[in-house]
């Protein structure tokens, strides 16, 4: 389970966040849903680390991620995974060392182990034969399931994933989403997606935080949603929709 | 204000750099492969530069020796000197900062902007140590060992100026060259050039990682790596001659 309590954020005196404080079930979906520049992306970073806070708290099923030393923030870290919008893959390796490279440099898995390990990822986000690909040679589409794969390759507890479905086709987001939620619960894994498509999630959303401007405005299931009674989120699954 | 502030951060920088790697191996192997990326890349822009500088610098010095009563084996000397002192160890910087500090300023930059230091951190690996260390390495091995060949042709350039322009002939050249060799001016040379390479690499390391945006800022990075790593080559250049050789 991830606890946020009070979670704010200022840039150059710009409020960011303001007091978000949300919890992410352990084994579930959950979806934190807002406009462009809501502070979705900002929320997630400051969950995992990328950005510091101002004030508040991140707990990961009880342990203060900013109240822990150098040496066991890293070990908490290891226990996390990130599928970036990008893909962040790293250029210069192929797809098989991309997946294996946290397993590399944070395992002491001999080279078979390692390579039964990156194929059993590969195969399992439905890629195969692509092993020795470049990021540059594969789809945006192919990229994400590398993405999750390298994410999952160290079993992590935790999984965020930030707007997974941007700039795919239906189809390919369908599969994303489907992969992710399998992921999820095929291991048990706490997993956070930042996402501004309602039909992602409808399917899919155990779990659904609204952030609005900054603030989180609601917090519920999706069979809420539409009895919720905040004017700013049935507008934004209004212009959403149509 | 702004620049203790910048100073502030490229020291954390340097110290969150300066941590144990995660892994040897795989800092070993980035590590090996950077000073061959440098050294060997950068052998022939040095080579052309230090025969040219050695060569101009003979016909330089020689045009203003000829006709005067000071015998013309001093040229050898002259010229050995000048290269051993300033010629080689400050325009390899510079030409350094320009090929290889560009080149690390971008290829961290784009690290940065796609998201790619972020996946390293999230991962739970030193970013900034596994990026930058074994480029930081690697320089302070390549770049004196690219002074220590310059030093060389440049007075090789020297021998070929005098071959050419029969201002002397390159054996009074070579015998100059020979003449009241001081040791202590060669690790003089090896100083500055351990000093440039470690602010080469350092602070074009720096302007890649704190690289924000896109594209143009990668560009940015990279032109400013290029010129902060030539004021403070000239700036820690002066501060050296000043402290060992005066």
């Amino acid at each position: 389970m991830i606890e946020l309590s009070s979670i704010c954020k200022s840039f150059n005196g710009r409020e960011v966040l303001k007091d978000v404080s949300a919890v992410f079930a352990k084994g579930k979906c959950t979806f934190v849903i807002g406009a462009s520049g809501g502070g979705k992306s900002v929320l997630m970073k400051c969950m995992v680390g990328l950005v510091t806070p101002d004030s508040g708290k991140v707990d990961f099923d009880g342990r203060s991620f900013y109240g822990l030393d150098y040496q066991n923030k890293k070990m908490l870290r290891q226990e996390i995974g990130m599928l970036f919008q990008g893909g962040a893959l790293f250029d210069s390796l192929s797809v098989e060392d991309n997946v294996a490279f946290p397993l590399r440099m944070l395992s002491n898995m001999n080279k078979s182990e390692l390579m039964d390990r990156v194929n059993f990822c590969l195969k399992r986000v439905n890629l195969e034969n692509v092993n020795q690909l470049y990021p540059s040679n594969i789809s945006g589409g192919m990229k994400k399931r590398v993405g999750i794969a390298r994410a999952i390759a160290m079993n992590p507890k935790y999984l965020f994933c930030d707007e997974p479905n941007s700039g795919l086709d239906p189809l390919t987001s369908r599969v994303i989403d489907e992969l992710i939620v399998e992921i999820t619960e095929e291991y048990g894994i706490t997993t956070v997606i930042n996402s501004h498509d309602i039909k992602s999630v409808f399917d899919m959303g155990d779990h659904i935080v609204f952030i609005y401007q900054g603030k989180r405005l609601w917090e519920g299931n999706k069979s809420e949603i539409q009895d919720s009674g905040v004017f700013e989120l049935q507008e934004f699954i209004k212009a959403s929709r149509f | 204000m702004k620049f203790l502030s910048r100073l502030g951060s490229y020291l954390l920088f340097l110290a969150a750099c300066f941590r144990k790697p995660d892994k040897w191996r795989m800092f070993w192997r980035a590590f090996f492969n950077e000073v061959y990326k440098m050294g060997n890349d950068s052998f022939g822009i040095v080579a052309i530069i230090s025969l040219f500088i050695g060569a101009v610098t003979v016909i330089q010095f020689g045009s203003q020796l000829q006709g005067s009563l000071v015998p013309m084996t001093i040229l050898g000397r002259i010229v050995r000197d000048a290269n051993i002192l300033e010629f080689s160890p400050t325009i390899v910087a510079l030409v350094m900062a320009g090929k290889i500090g560009s080149n690390i300023a971008s290829e961290i930059g784009t690290m940065k902007v796609s998201e790619q230091i972020d996946a390293l951190e999230i991962m739970g690996i030193n970013a900034a140590s596994y990026v930058a260390l074994p480029k930081i390495l690697a320089a302070i091995f390549a770049i004196p060992a690219l002074v220590i060949c310059s030093m060389f042709l440049s007075n090789v350039g020297g021998a070929i100026s005098c071959f050419f322009s029969e201002m002397v002939t390159v054996d009074i050249y070579i015998q100059g060259l020979r003449m009241d060799f001081n040791g202590f001016f060669v690790t003089h040379s090896l100083t500055k050039a351990f000093f440039s390479s470690f602010l080469i690499a350092t602070i074009s390391s720096y302007n890649g990682y704190i690289t924000e945006g896109g594209a143009l800022e990668v560009g940015s990075a990279s032109t400013m790596a290029v010129v902060q790593s030539c004021i403070a080559i000239i700036f820690f250049d002066y501060i050296l001659t000043q402290l060992m050789l005066y």
